[in-house]
């Protein structure tokens, strides 16, 4: 569970991603969509979860503990992170990638090879073929597997994810979030994802948050969101994949 | 085979592994320095920018001019720290060099260094902390790996650069391959000049290339490779030492030269008669003027041949002309105490400052002496690198009025090039060289006596100052050499064609002095 209490952040300056008064609550097992248009400051929430980013005021309770007075290092090993492109090291291999945070925390080296093996087959990639590749000689969905298999490799209970379908092609996006929508279930995670794409969010997320300028404008499930729309900000968020929706109805209908 | 190829290869493993030891040492130590350095200043800009901008600083002085102010510097060091702690430290040769190299060494790696640091993705620095990297492993995992290729091109800048700024240490009396060039140039010996370039260059090739395999082994993550050139690299350094380790049982004596032919022949004389006694002995050569005397009185070197009126003017820093016997006698009292150093006694010639014109154009403009100079405002003189900032300089130019001349400077050897081909209308020469007789130069008169004596006298530091064995075999060159046999000598390693050696010429020398 993933507690934000009445948190505050400012950024001098323009003003741009930071988070006024902020309360939000993910509970245990819940799949939650951060959405908002850029600069509304999700990606700052999401920072402060494991302490990337230190809020003004406010507090954030992790699984019930205060993140201010945890080591900021034990908390994000404790906690898996998907970085927007992947955020893979360039200069280790796909094994090595996976087994950093294991390594960090003193794992024994057959257990980390045993978990990058697992954690391979989880993300759906063949372990022969690309535990020795880099980063580099990877598409970008394959790279997303195994930013997901690095992020979940220490066994967190924890999953941050930070528009990590943003580069990829329709069609990859589509079979990666399957995915990670059922990783999420099968491990028992509670997850917070950032996007900024309301379909996305409405076929993955449990809830939705949608944020502006700071402030949560409205949190409830995809059919709070569409029956009842908190402004007129929400209803237009909505509007995109409801016509979306109808339009492929009528074609596929046809 | 050529007579001075052969030479130059014999020669070959002592400087050759001296100018390794060097480089390598200077380049090591540059990067234990440099890499903290840069780390540092990649992480904090306000002390970056003052470091990055005086190691840019350091690498606008000259590298002949860095390695010698090292010695003066050292010097005085060394003298504080015998007064405080009784310990001094040898101010010459390998000390000095080194210091100065590393300071070349570290532009190009802490400049490499920071960029790379500065320029890595913050979109990786975020990862390595989202995935709960403290900063030092941060430090070790991540950026520095990432940094490394541009890490270690700065190190193969800098090796190529230091291989060749080591040949500049020859002066400040640390052997290196620059003996081959600074000696080739004074006795106009170009293959021994070419040999000490092309085996710098050989050298800088070799220690670039087994960088870069070392390079692109670790970004392949290639073990066998690495560890090849690993090894191509000790075995360098070893064999650069063997030489050393071989026959280095104490240093045995040393004998000094300052860097012209003179003092390589007559260090080559006392050498030999050493040797004759018993005596392991080395030799410095090439070393800077007043940087010899010094080095005699730190016992870096044991003996050798300096001139009175240099050692009366930069030394006991006197204006006054005394007259010959007095100024001699001046000078053995206060060298023996204020160094220590015994003047055993002069040779029997004079190496002297003079000005010589070309005979034809001096009869033509009635130019006998240095007065007549005074009435033909329009002529040029060239002087070597020093003539210009002596006292005899300063005290011919008042005497005849000389100081607002037009002046060029010269490698002493391009001298009387620079007189032939009438770039300088005179020039200053020494009166023991060979060529005034052989390119028929008129030496201009000193009627107002401005210009000192300067009888070569032979110079024993305080180590072997009471050491009969020593002083014994050396004394019969007192009052042997005159005038026109030193010329002679001279002479033969000067000209263009039957050119000798100095150790040739040495032997030739020794042959001919009355015993």
């Amino acid at each position: 569970m993933i507690e934000i209490c009445d948190v505050s952040k400012a950024y001098a300056g323009s003003g741009n991603e930071g988070v006024s008064r902020l309360s939000l609550t993910i509970g245990q097992g819940e799949f939650m969509a951060l959405i908002g248009p850029s600069g509304s400051g999700k990606t700052t929430t999401l920072n402060m979860v494991n302490r990337l980013v230190e809020p003004d005021s406010g507090i954030i309770r992790v699984e019930g503990r205060d993140v201010a007075e945890t080591d900021p290092v034990q908390l994000r090993r404790g906690i898996g992170y998907v970085f927007q492109e992947a955020g893979l090291f360039p200069h280790m291999t796909v094994a090595e990638n996976i087994a950093v945070t294991p390594r960090l925390m003193g794992w024994e080296d057959a257990k980390i090879q045993a978990r990058i093996e697992e954690l391979l087959v989880l993300v759906r990639l063949d372990p022969g073929v690309f535990r020795e590749r880099r980063p580099q000689g990877l598409s970008g969905g394959q790279r997303q597997r195994v930013a997901l298999a690095r992020a979940l490799a220490a066994k967190p209970h924890i999953l941050l994810l930070d528009e990590p379908f943003g580069a990829l092609d329709p069609v990859t996006r589509e079979a990666v979030a399957a995915d990670v929508r059922d990783i999420h279930k099968s491990l028992g995670l509670t997850t917070l994802m950032v996007t900024h794409d309301m379909t996305e969010a409405l076929l993955l997320a449990d809830r939705i948050a949608v944020m502006r300028k700071g402030t949560l404008v409205q949190t409830g499930t995809p059919q709070d969101l569409a029956r009842h729309p908190a402004d007129a900000f929400v209803a237009q968020l909505m509007e995109t994949p409801r016509r979306r929706a109808q339009a492929l109805a009528r074609t596929l209908s046809l | 085979m050529n007579q001075s190829f052969r030479e130059a290869w014999m020669l070959l493993p002592d400087y050759l592994g001296q100018h390794v030891i060097l480089s390598v040492s200077a380049l090591i130590l540059g990067v234990a320095i440099s890499v903290p350095l840069g780390i540092i200043a990649a992480r904090n800009k306000t002390i970056g920018a003052p470091v990055l901008g005086l190691v840019s600083v350091i690498q606008t002085i000259p590298g002949l001019a860095l390695l010698a102010l090292f010695y003066p510097l050292l010097l005085a060091l060394s003298s504080v720290t015998r007064d405080l702690f009784g310990v001094s430290f040898r101010a010459l040769g390998f000390l000095p060099a080194l210091l100065a190299l590393t300071l070349y060494a570290m532009l190009p790696i802490l400049r490499n260094l920071v960029t790379a640091l500065n320029g890595l993705d913050p979109a990786i620095l975020m990862a390595a902390k989202g995935v709960g990297m403290t900063p030092r492993q941060s430090l070790y995992k991540v950026e520095l790996p990432l940094a490394a290729p541009q890490l270690l091109a700065g190190i193969r800048t800098a090796t190529v650069w230091v291989v060749g700024i080591t040949t500049l240490s020859t002066p400040i009396g640390q052997t290196s391959l620059g003996n081959y060039i600074f000696t080739g140039l004074q006795t106009e010996n170009w293959i021994f000049v070419l040999f000490g370039c092309v085996a710098a260059a050989a050298l800088a090739l070799v220690l670039d290339s087994l960088l870069a395999m070392a390079g692109a082994a670790f970004s392949a993550g290639s073990r066998p490779r690495l560890l090849l050139a690993g090894a191509g690299l000790i075995v360098l350094i070893v064999a650069a030492l063997a030489p050393g380790l071989i026959h280095a049982p104490g240093r045995g004596v040393v004998i000094g030269a300052k860097n012209f032919d003179e003092q390589y022949i007559l260090a080559d004389v006392m050498s030999d008669r050493l040797r004759q006694a018993g005596f392991a002995v080395s030799q410095k050569i090439d070393l800077g003027s007043t940087v010899a005397l010094k080095a005699l009185a730190a016992s870096d070197i044991d003996a050798y041949v300096d001139y009175s009126g240099t050692l009366w003017g930069d030394a006991m820093h006197r204006a006054d002309m005394p007259g010959r016997e007095a100024m001699l006698g001046q000078l053995k009292t206060w060298l023996a105490q204020t160094y220590g150093v015994v003047q055993v006694g002069p040779l029997g010639f004079e190496n002297a400052y003079v000005f010589a014109m070309r005979t034809d154009r001096a009869k033509a403009l009635h130019i006998r002496s240095l007065a007549d100079v005074a009435l033909h405002p329009e002529l040029t003189i060239g002087g070597d690198f020093e003539i210009f900032s002596r006292p005899e300089w300063r005290r011919v130019a008042s005497a005849y009025g000389l100081s607002t001349m037009r002046r060029r400077q010269y490698q002493p050897d391009f001298l009387y090039r620079a007189v032939m081909s009438g770039d300088a209308d005179l020039v200053s020469a020494f009166s023991s060289d060979g060529r005034i007789a052989r390119y028929g130069l008129t030496i201009l008169d000193d009627p107002r006596s401005a210009l000192p004596p300067y009888d070569a006298v032979l110079l024993v530091g305080p180590a072997h100052a009471h050491d009969p064995r020593f002083l014994e075999s050396l004394s019969p060159l007192i009052g042997a050499i005159p005038l026109s046999l030193m010329q002679q000598g001279n002479l033969m390693v000067d000209r263009d064609q039957d050119k000798r050696t100095p150790a040739e010429t040495a032997q030739w020398l020794e042959a001919r002095i009355a015993h």
